[in-house]
């Protein structure tokens, strides 16, 4: 065998005397490293188990290996120098921990390494250059001074860190160094660790780094740099991190997956997934390559930080509640909302669903029950028609409705009767395409056949309401696709305002749009408004209906767009 | 939070921990096998009363997932299920008569058993008609997710309570002891909940699903509470405030995120909508040891004179997590 292993034990003894021996009966040698805060009579025992390979297994001496500390490069550098020492002809040494597990056939990675003599595998980037570190440190790292246990004595931690930054305290380098970073897991060629460890400069580059934080990422990569002929900036060893900087563990259902990266060692592996241990006592899974390719197995942990970071839009459930502004989209999908439409037209809603593709709902924020598309009493989710429920839900309702309809746009009828609860939410969604006939609540008024004095106070109720809700539309707040219309304007040109909002909602749908269905009948409604006005209530917001139809067609005013505003 | 704020809910929380210690003289031990109890063992805390028929399957649900020990407090039952527990080897099983209502719905019992045996351990408190579920539950052990929870630093985990019920009217189709409740109730509302967030505990409040839609239309308010925070990394100091909704130290009700991402959570699958539901809803009423005055026993009481049907042409059927997942009930986060 070319390369030797130095293997790093701190927990999970039992497993990592399985990796143990596993390297060894195929042949390499390996040195162990056991942390001291293993009590002496476990170690004794776990040394006792691999007697009987004792010609290859060697045990170093013990340091204690502390998180962030310098333990564990003092640890690399013990097992290291006895592997140089009493296997002087190997050509390259593979630092792993007990967790890390070989994958793939032993004699695969050997031939890989005897193909590639001078190389090293050892990832290292300089440290401005990357955005690996959390939690803030990164040049600081080598900078400032770290005698408190990130672990056991945060709150010293932070408050020496803190400290240091205040009084502008800064370490000097040793002459002629350049920090760099990367995975602690490499695999270097024995000159090339030779030349690190007989380094002239080592007892002053060992004294300063003492006191860096988390030197086990920095010390060898750092030093290889200075030493190494040939570096291949990557780590044999697949180690997924997430987004706080702790390593993902591999379970037994991850096995397909490692399979197919190709990689020669896997690390973390949880200690009780028996199948991917059961794989390496087996001798490994042959890959198709010979070189790894960890990118297939990227994107399951790329999504898994983009889900617990950023989260599914428009989605709100038992660990999803994000503070407003922060929701990534308050809703998941585009969906219409039609305001006034309905009230000049019968049979409108059928229309337009006809005509967009869409489903089209009534009123869902009506007062007396929820008009869900079709008449439904219960739709999709199991969400219920009863207007409490609703009105409780608040925003809930709206987000929940649009989420369950996933996969069909969503369109809803809204006016100045309904529950104004989400006025602001759809207003400020980018989501929303909204398109307004202002003042159409005049038309079921008049229709009603009522007298106008009766009607008045109702009249004006509804259009405070409707006026609260356009400003919310004209704010700057305003994101949503929005377009008003008067009711004047609209029923100069309704063919144009209702292609527009077919575009807006449904864009693409080929060919042209089914007739619309007949206005309602209109006539007398000037007169009816003009009553209102004698009556001292003026509905403004319909435009100017001439009092006496019908008057003859001018050219259609063309209707405006509200900008959002960026 | 303000400093007077958070005195105040140490105090209460201090509260808590002296009503357990006073109410743990309602509970006689009847099999005290807590010696038998491991370091790293998962244990389960129950309360329940006259659930001999669920029994069974619910701790053969519970040992594969490799729950070490299980803590149990039988509230006067009278169906032989306190045989049953007595005879098993990794129960230990406390008995009292003394009233549910008054020890909190059985919280203060638990707290105390929880203080007494649950320190250091990942402690899960269910009743015998919730079945929990997490991510890759179908593949991994529920030691692989307390493992993942304890690297992550995470010390407690949110599970909602999913309500599942059968299609047809609810005693339709038997039980029969041991059978696994979700062959019978096993579907559920996808998409109908609803969320706010406590001020004063930090927890999520959420309502919604079967028994909002169906007892509680006109007076939502009322709806039971689906949040739950069932399995916790269990210090002495630590207590329920009400059922599993929430704990204090109010840190531990954060088990949802609030800057837009998913944290992992679980769920309770709730399978009360089983037969015999009628009958046990009368006896509930019958005495009136439950949540606001039994409302909740009363709203079914009401609605099941009329025979109901909780299925509705858009119940999902149960599958597995993964589905749960999909619809946007539970969520793995980070954990892959």
């Amino acid at each position: 065998m070319s390369f030797g292993v130095v293997i790093l034990v701190h927990n999970a003894l039992d497993r990592a005397a399985q990796v143990i021996r596993h390297w060894a009966s195929a042949g390499c040698p390996v040195v162990v490293h056991v942390d001291r805060a293993v009590r002496r009579a476990r170690f004794e025992r776990f040394r006792e188990d691999l007697e009987d390979l004792s010609d290859r297994v060697l045990f170093c001496a013990r340091h204690r290996c502390e998180w962030g500390g310098w333990g564990i490069v003092a640890a690399t550098q013990s097992g290291a120098e006895l592997l140089l020492e009493r296997f002087p002809g190997l050509g390259h040494v593979y630092l792993a921990s007990g967790s890390c597990v070989p994958l793939r056939p032993v004699a695969e990675l050997d031939a890989y390494l005897a193909a590639r003599p001078r190389t090293d595998f050892i990832e290292s980037a300089r440290v401005t250059q990357v955005p690996w570190t959390v939690g803030g440190l990164s040049e600081e790292r080598f900078t400032l001074r770290f005698p408190f246990s990130w672990k056991r004595r945060r709150w010293l931690f932070d408050r020496y860190v803190a400290l240091q930054r205040r009084l502008g305290v800064r370490r000097s380098l040793p002459a002629g160094f350049e920090p760099y970073m990367g995975s602690q897991w490499w695999c270097l060629s024995a000159a090339t660790l030779r030349a690190i460890l007989s380094d002239p400069q080592r007892p002053e580059i060992d004294r300063y780094f003492r006191r860096v934080w988390i030197p086990d990422e920095s010390y060898f990569q750092s030093l290889a740099r200075r030493w190494s002929t040939h570096i291949e900036s990557r780590s044999l060893t697949m180690c997924k991190f997430d987004f706080q900087g702790k390593p993902h563990l591999f379970y037994d259902d991850h096995l397909p997956l490692l399979r197919r990266s190709g990689c020669f060692v896997a690390r973390k592996i949880w200690p009780r997934a028996q199948a991917i241990y059961d794989e390496m006592a087996t001798g490994g899974h042959p890959a198709d390559e010979a070189a790894p390719s960890p990118a297939r197995i990227d994107r399951v942990f790329a999504e898994a930080t983009e889900r617990r970071v950023r989260g599914r839009s428009g989605l709100y459930m038992q660990s999803r509640l994000p503070n407003p502004g922060w929701e990534n989209g308050f809703t998941a999908a585009p969906y219409g909302v039609l305001e006034g439409f309905a009230e000049l037209q019968d049979g409108f809603t059928e229309w337009f669903a006809r005509a967009s593709g869409a489903t089209v709902h009534g009123h869902i924020f009506a007062p007396e029950r929820v008009e869900f598309a079709d008449g439904a009493t219960v739709w999709r989710g199991a969400m219920s028609d009863s207007a409490a429920l609703r009105d409780h839900q608040g925003p809930r309702f709206l987000t929940n409705l649009i989420w369950n309809g996933r996969g069909a746009r969503q369109v809803f009828q809204f006016g100045p009767r309904d529950s104004q609860r989400v006025s602001w939410d759809i207003a400020k969604d980018p989501n929303a395409r909204i398109g307004v006939i202002s003042g159409a609540w005049a038309v079921p008024l008049f229709r009603s056949g009522r007298p106008a004095a009766r009607l008045c106070d109702l009249a004006a109720r509804l259009q405070q309401v409707e006026a609260d809700h356009l400003a919310a539309l004209r704010s700057p707040q305003a994101k949503a696709r929005i377009r008003v219309w008067t009711l004047a304007e609209f029923l100069e040109a309704p063919a144009e305002a209702l292609a527009l909002m077919l575009s807006d909602i449904a864009p693409g749908r080929a060919g042209p749009p089914p007739a619309p269905p007949a206005m309602v009948p209109l006539d007398g409604l000037g007169r009816f408004l003009q009553e209102m006005r004698n009556l001292g209530m003026h509905p403004y917001l319909t435009g100017d209906i001439p009092i006496e139809p019908p008057a003859p067609r001018r050219p259609a005013p063309r209707p405006y767009l509200v900008r959002p505003h960026a | 939070m303000k400093a007077w704020q958070a005195y105040r809910l140490r105090l209460q929380r201090k509260r808590w921990r002296l009503r357990a210690l006073r109410k743990r003289r309602e509970l006689s031990v009847v099999a005290d096998r807590t010696d038998k109890i491991r370091p790293a063992d998962i244990l389960v805390l129950t309360t329940l009363r006259n659930e001999n028929a669920r029994l069974p399957h619910f701790f053969d649900y519970y040992r594969r997932l490799g729950v070490g020990h299980f803590l149990v407090v039988d509230n006067g039952s009278t169906d032989g299920g306190a045989e049953y527990l007595a005879a098993q080897e990794d129960v230990s099983l406390w008995r009292t008569e003394a009233s549910y209502k008054r020890a909190r719905f059985g919280v203060d019992w638990l707290n105390w058993l929880a203080r007494r045996h649950g320190h250091g351990h990942w402690c899960l408190t269910v009743d015998p008609d919730e079945l929990l579920v997490y991510p890759f539950c179908d593949t991994r052990p529920l030691k692989a997710l307390t493992d993942w929870l304890d690297a992550s630093s995470i010390r407690s985990f949110g599970a909602m309570l999913l309500d599942l019920y059968p299609k047809g009217p609810i005693g339709a189709q038997a039980y029969e002891r041991g059978d696994d409740p979700l062959d019978i109730a096993c579907w559920f509302d996808p998409g109908n909940y609803s969320l706010s967030r406590n001020a004063t505990y930090g927890n999520l409040w959420i309502q919604g699903g079967p028994r909002a839609r169906s007892f509680f239309a006109d007076d939502p308010e009322r709806a039971p509470a689906l949040n739950k925070i069932p399995l916790v990394k269990w210090d002495r100091r630590f207590a329920y405030v009400s059922s599993t909704h929430m704990l204090l130290p109010r840190g531990l009700n954060l088990v949802f995120d609030e800057w837009g991402g998913e944290k992992t959570c679980g769920m309770l699958l709730h399978t009360k909508f089983l037969d015999g539901f009628s009958d046990k809803a009368r006896e509930e009423l019958r005495r009136r040891q439950h949540y606001a005055a039994s409302a909740e026993y009363k709203a079914y009481a009401a609605a099941l004179e009329a025979e109901p049907e909780l299925w509705c042409r858009w119940s999902e059927r149960y599958i597995n997590w993964r589905q749960l997942e999909v619809l946007g009930l539970m969520s793995r986060g980070n954990w892959t």
